[in-house]
Protein backbone atom coordinates (compact mmCIF):
# COMPACT_ATOMS: atom_id res chain seq x y z
CA UNK A 1 0.00 0.00 0.00
CA UNK A 2 2.60 2.48 1.07
CA UNK A 3 4.67 1.84 -2.01
CA UNK A 4 1.87 2.78 -4.32
CA UNK A 5 1.51 6.13 -2.64
CA UNK A 6 5.17 6.82 -3.07
CA UNK A 7 5.15 5.59 -6.65
CA UNK A 8 2.29 7.79 -7.72
CA UNK A 9 3.97 11.19 -7.21
CA UNK A 10 7.17 9.78 -8.73
CA UNK A 11 5.31 8.83 -11.87
CA UNK A 12 3.77 12.29 -12.15
CA UNK A 13 7.19 13.81 -11.78
CA UNK A 14 8.48 11.72 -14.65
CA UNK A 15 5.70 12.94 -16.92
CA UNK A 16 6.44 16.55 -16.04
CA UNK A 17 10.13 16.02 -16.76
CA UNK A 18 9.36 14.42 -20.11
CA UNK A 19 7.16 17.36 -21.03
CA UNK A 20 9.87 19.84 -20.13
CA UNK A 21 12.47 18.01 -22.21
CA UNK A 22 10.10 17.96 -25.17
CA UNK A 23 9.48 21.68 -24.88
CA UNK A 24 13.18 22.41 -24.70
CA UNK A 25 13.81 20.38 -27.85
CA UNK A 26 11.04 22.24 -29.65
CA UNK A 27 12.45 25.60 -28.58
CA UNK A 28 15.84 24.69 -29.98
CA UNK A 29 14.41 23.72 -33.38
CA UNK A 30 12.43 26.93 -33.59
CA UNK A 31 15.53 29.02 -32.91
CA UNK A 32 17.56 27.19 -35.57
CA UNK A 33 14.85 27.65 -38.16
CA UNK A 34 14.39 31.36 -37.52
CA UNK A 35 18.10 32.13 -37.87
CA UNK A 36 18.30 30.28 -41.17
CA UNK A 37 15.38 32.31 -42.47
CA UNK A 38 16.80 35.64 -41.32
CA UNK A 39 20.17 35.11 -43.00
CA UNK A 40 18.44 35.17 -46.37
CA UNK A 41 16.41 38.18 -45.32
CA UNK A 42 19.27 40.56 -44.50
CA UNK A 43 19.85 42.63 -47.61
CA UNK A 44 23.36 43.11 -48.92
CA UNK A 45 25.08 41.03 -46.23
CA UNK A 46 27.76 38.89 -47.94
CA UNK A 47 27.13 35.73 -45.93
CA UNK A 48 29.59 33.68 -47.96
CA UNK A 49 32.49 36.08 -47.29
CA UNK A 50 31.89 35.95 -43.55
CA UNK A 51 32.04 32.14 -43.57
CA UNK A 52 35.56 31.86 -45.01
CA UNK A 53 38.43 30.64 -42.88
CA UNK A 54 41.42 32.13 -44.71
CA UNK A 55 42.42 35.59 -45.85
CA UNK A 56 42.60 34.65 -49.53
CA UNK A 57 39.18 32.93 -49.54
CA UNK A 58 37.49 35.79 -47.70
CA UNK A 59 38.99 38.33 -50.12
CA UNK A 60 37.85 36.28 -53.08
CA UNK A 61 34.32 36.00 -51.69
CA UNK A 62 34.08 39.67 -50.77
CA UNK A 63 35.88 41.45 -53.62
CA UNK A 64 36.79 38.68 -56.05
CA UNK A 65 40.51 39.52 -56.18
CA UNK A 66 43.73 39.52 -54.16
CA UNK A 67 45.35 42.40 -52.30
CA UNK A 68 48.86 43.86 -52.47
CA UNK A 69 50.67 45.28 -49.44
CA UNK A 70 50.72 49.06 -49.12
CA UNK A 71 52.41 51.49 -46.72
CA UNK A 72 49.73 54.12 -47.25
CA UNK A 73 47.30 52.38 -44.92
CA UNK A 74 47.37 53.39 -41.30
CA UNK A 75 46.24 50.42 -39.22
CA UNK A 76 45.92 51.47 -35.62
CA UNK A 77 45.66 48.53 -33.23
CA UNK A 78 47.16 47.87 -29.79
CA UNK A 79 50.42 45.87 -29.51
CA UNK A 80 48.94 43.96 -26.61
CA UNK A 81 45.20 43.65 -26.04
CA UNK A 82 44.40 42.74 -22.46
CA UNK A 83 40.83 41.79 -23.27
CA UNK A 84 40.24 39.94 -26.54
CA UNK A 85 36.51 40.67 -26.37
CA UNK A 86 37.04 44.36 -27.02
CA UNK A 87 40.02 45.28 -29.21
CA UNK A 88 39.88 48.81 -30.58
CA UNK A 89 40.96 48.91 -34.23
CA UNK A 90 41.13 51.91 -36.52
CA UNK A 91 41.92 51.98 -40.22
CA UNK A 92 42.65 55.11 -42.23
CA UNK A 93 44.31 55.83 -45.54
CA UNK A 94 45.34 58.82 -47.62
CA UNK A 95 44.68 57.02 -50.91
CA UNK A 96 42.19 58.64 -53.28
CA UNK A 97 39.06 56.91 -54.55
CA UNK A 98 38.52 54.58 -51.62
CA UNK A 99 35.28 52.59 -51.89
CA UNK A 100 35.64 50.04 -49.10
CA UNK A 101 37.53 49.04 -46.00
CA UNK A 102 37.58 45.54 -44.51
CA UNK A 103 39.20 44.20 -41.36
CA UNK A 104 40.31 40.59 -40.93
CA UNK A 105 41.57 38.72 -37.89
CA UNK A 106 43.50 35.76 -39.27
CA UNK A 107 43.31 33.46 -36.23
CA UNK A 108 39.58 33.93 -35.57
CA UNK A 109 37.22 31.04 -36.49
CA UNK A 110 35.97 33.15 -39.39
CA UNK A 111 38.62 35.45 -40.88
CA UNK A 112 36.52 38.40 -41.96
CA UNK A 113 35.44 40.54 -39.01
CA UNK A 114 33.92 43.62 -40.58
CA UNK A 115 33.59 45.33 -43.94
CA UNK A 116 32.63 48.94 -44.57
CA UNK A 117 31.33 50.57 -47.74
CA UNK A 118 32.72 54.06 -48.27
CA UNK A 119 30.72 56.08 -50.81
CA UNK A 120 32.12 59.25 -52.37
CA UNK A 121 32.21 62.10 -49.86
CA UNK A 122 32.89 59.85 -46.90
CA UNK A 123 36.40 59.80 -45.47
CA UNK A 124 38.51 56.66 -45.72
CA UNK A 125 38.79 56.32 -41.98
CA UNK A 126 36.91 54.05 -39.62
CA UNK A 127 37.25 52.98 -36.00
CA UNK A 128 35.50 50.06 -34.33
CA UNK A 129 35.93 47.34 -31.71
CA UNK A 130 36.47 43.67 -32.53
CA UNK A 131 36.66 40.34 -30.74
CA UNK A 132 39.85 38.30 -31.05
CA UNK A 133 40.07 34.64 -30.09
CA UNK A 134 43.84 34.73 -29.54
CA UNK A 135 47.05 36.45 -30.58
CA UNK A 136 46.75 37.06 -34.29
CA UNK A 137 47.67 39.14 -37.25
CA UNK A 138 45.10 41.79 -38.04
CA UNK A 139 44.81 42.71 -41.71
CA UNK A 140 43.25 45.91 -42.98
CA UNK A 141 42.06 45.80 -46.58
CA UNK A 142 41.41 48.98 -48.53
CA UNK A 143 39.61 48.97 -51.85
CA UNK A 144 40.63 52.00 -53.90
CA UNK A 145 40.25 52.64 -57.60
CA UNK A 146 39.19 49.03 -58.20
CA UNK A 147 42.32 47.60 -56.56
CA UNK A 148 42.94 46.07 -53.17
CA UNK A 149 45.66 47.07 -50.74
CA UNK A 150 46.48 45.58 -47.37
CA UNK A 151 48.35 46.37 -44.18
CA UNK A 152 49.11 43.89 -41.40
CA UNK A 153 49.80 44.21 -37.71
CA UNK A 154 50.17 41.60 -35.01
CA UNK A 155 48.08 42.03 -31.87
CA UNK A 156 48.91 39.98 -28.78
CA UNK A 157 45.87 38.88 -26.83
CA UNK A 158 46.17 37.81 -23.20
CA UNK A 159 42.50 36.84 -22.66
CA UNK A 160 40.54 35.51 -25.66
CA UNK A 161 37.18 36.91 -26.64
CA UNK A 162 35.59 34.03 -28.51
CA UNK A 163 35.33 31.25 -25.92
CA UNK A 164 33.88 30.69 -22.49
CA UNK B 1 11.28 51.15 -25.37
CA UNK B 2 14.36 53.25 -25.52
CA UNK B 3 16.23 53.05 -28.79
CA UNK B 4 19.10 50.59 -29.03
CA UNK B 5 21.09 53.17 -30.96
CA UNK B 6 23.07 56.02 -29.51
CA UNK B 7 24.55 58.30 -32.11
CA UNK B 8 26.42 61.59 -31.92
CA UNK B 9 27.16 63.51 -35.09
CA UNK B 10 29.18 66.69 -34.83
CA UNK B 11 29.68 69.01 -37.81
CA UNK B 12 32.94 70.90 -37.92
CA UNK B 13 33.52 72.94 -41.04
CA UNK B 14 33.00 70.71 -44.04
CA UNK B 15 33.04 67.33 -42.34
CA UNK B 16 30.70 65.63 -39.91
CA UNK B 17 32.13 63.14 -37.47
CA UNK B 18 29.76 60.38 -36.46
CA UNK B 19 30.15 58.13 -33.43
CA UNK B 20 27.61 55.45 -32.76
CA UNK B 21 26.98 52.83 -30.10
CA UNK B 22 24.35 50.11 -30.52
CA UNK B 23 23.07 47.88 -27.74
CA UNK B 24 23.29 44.33 -29.04
CA UNK B 25 24.57 41.03 -27.58
CA UNK B 26 26.59 40.16 -30.75
CA UNK B 27 26.70 36.46 -29.82
CA UNK B 28 29.33 34.77 -31.95
CA UNK B 29 27.95 31.22 -31.84
CA UNK B 30 31.14 29.89 -30.21
CA UNK B 31 30.40 30.75 -26.59
CA UNK B 32 28.68 28.31 -24.22
CA UNK B 33 26.28 29.35 -21.50
CA UNK B 34 26.43 28.22 -17.85
CA UNK B 35 24.74 24.89 -18.75
CA UNK B 36 27.34 24.12 -21.43
CA UNK B 37 24.94 24.77 -24.30
CA UNK B 38 26.18 26.81 -27.22
CA UNK B 39 24.56 30.22 -27.47
CA UNK B 40 23.43 30.47 -31.11
CA UNK B 41 24.88 33.28 -33.23
CA UNK B 42 23.00 36.54 -32.87
CA UNK B 43 24.76 39.50 -34.40
CA UNK B 44 24.11 42.62 -36.42
CA UNK B 45 24.71 42.13 -40.13
CA UNK B 46 24.13 45.52 -41.72
CA UNK B 47 24.15 49.07 -40.35
CA UNK B 48 23.33 52.00 -42.61
CA UNK B 49 23.86 55.70 -42.04
CA UNK B 50 21.76 57.95 -44.23
CA UNK B 51 22.03 61.70 -44.73
CA UNK B 52 19.80 63.75 -47.05
CA UNK B 53 18.47 60.62 -48.77
CA UNK B 54 21.95 59.27 -49.49
CA UNK B 55 23.67 56.38 -47.72
CA UNK B 56 26.91 57.83 -46.41
CA UNK B 57 28.25 54.73 -44.66
CA UNK B 58 27.45 51.01 -44.58
CA UNK B 59 28.80 48.54 -42.03
CA UNK B 60 28.77 44.82 -42.85
CA UNK B 61 29.45 43.03 -39.60
CA UNK B 62 30.30 39.45 -38.76
CA UNK B 63 30.10 37.81 -35.35
CA UNK B 64 33.63 39.01 -34.53
CA UNK B 65 32.46 42.54 -33.84
CA UNK B 66 32.37 43.25 -30.10
CA UNK B 67 29.24 43.27 -27.97
CA UNK B 68 27.44 46.62 -27.98
CA UNK B 69 29.32 47.66 -31.11
CA UNK B 70 30.94 51.04 -31.55
CA UNK B 71 31.83 52.65 -34.85
CA UNK B 72 33.28 56.01 -35.84
CA UNK B 73 33.54 57.61 -39.29
CA UNK B 74 33.35 61.02 -40.99
CA UNK B 75 31.60 62.29 -44.08
CA UNK B 76 31.44 65.54 -46.02
CA UNK B 77 28.34 67.61 -46.65
CA UNK B 78 26.53 67.43 -43.33
CA UNK B 79 25.36 70.66 -41.70
CA UNK B 80 24.30 71.49 -38.17
CA UNK B 81 20.63 70.65 -37.69
CA UNK B 82 20.50 68.08 -40.52
CA UNK B 83 18.94 64.69 -39.91
CA UNK B 84 21.12 61.58 -39.83
CA UNK B 85 19.22 58.30 -40.01
CA UNK B 86 20.77 55.15 -38.56
CA UNK B 87 19.30 51.69 -39.05
CA UNK B 88 20.46 48.13 -38.39
CA UNK B 89 19.26 44.60 -39.06
CA UNK B 90 20.58 41.40 -37.44
CA UNK B 91 20.73 37.73 -38.42
CA UNK B 92 17.41 37.00 -36.65
CA UNK B 93 15.63 39.67 -38.65
CA UNK B 94 15.37 42.08 -35.74
CA UNK B 95 16.01 45.70 -36.56
CA UNK B 96 15.92 49.22 -35.20
CA UNK B 97 16.41 52.72 -36.50
CA UNK B 98 16.71 56.23 -35.18
CA UNK B 99 17.10 59.75 -36.48
CA UNK B 100 19.64 62.07 -34.90
CA UNK B 101 20.25 65.77 -35.45
CA UNK B 102 23.76 66.75 -36.48
CA UNK B 103 25.20 69.01 -33.81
Amino acid sequence: MKNEFIDAPDHTRRIILKGAAGLAAFGFTAATLSSAYAAADAKAWPENAFKQKSEADALKALYGKAAEASDKINLDAPEIAENGAVVPIAVATTMPGVTGIAIMVLENPFTLAAAYKIPEGTEASVACRLKMAKTSKVVAIVEAGGKLYSATKEVKVTVGGCGG
Amino acid sequence: MASTIRVRAIASGDTTQVQSLINHPMDSGFVKDSKGQIIPPHHIEVVEFEHAGKVVFTCLWGPAVSKDPYVKFSFKGGKKGDDLKVSWVDNKGQSDSTVAKIQ
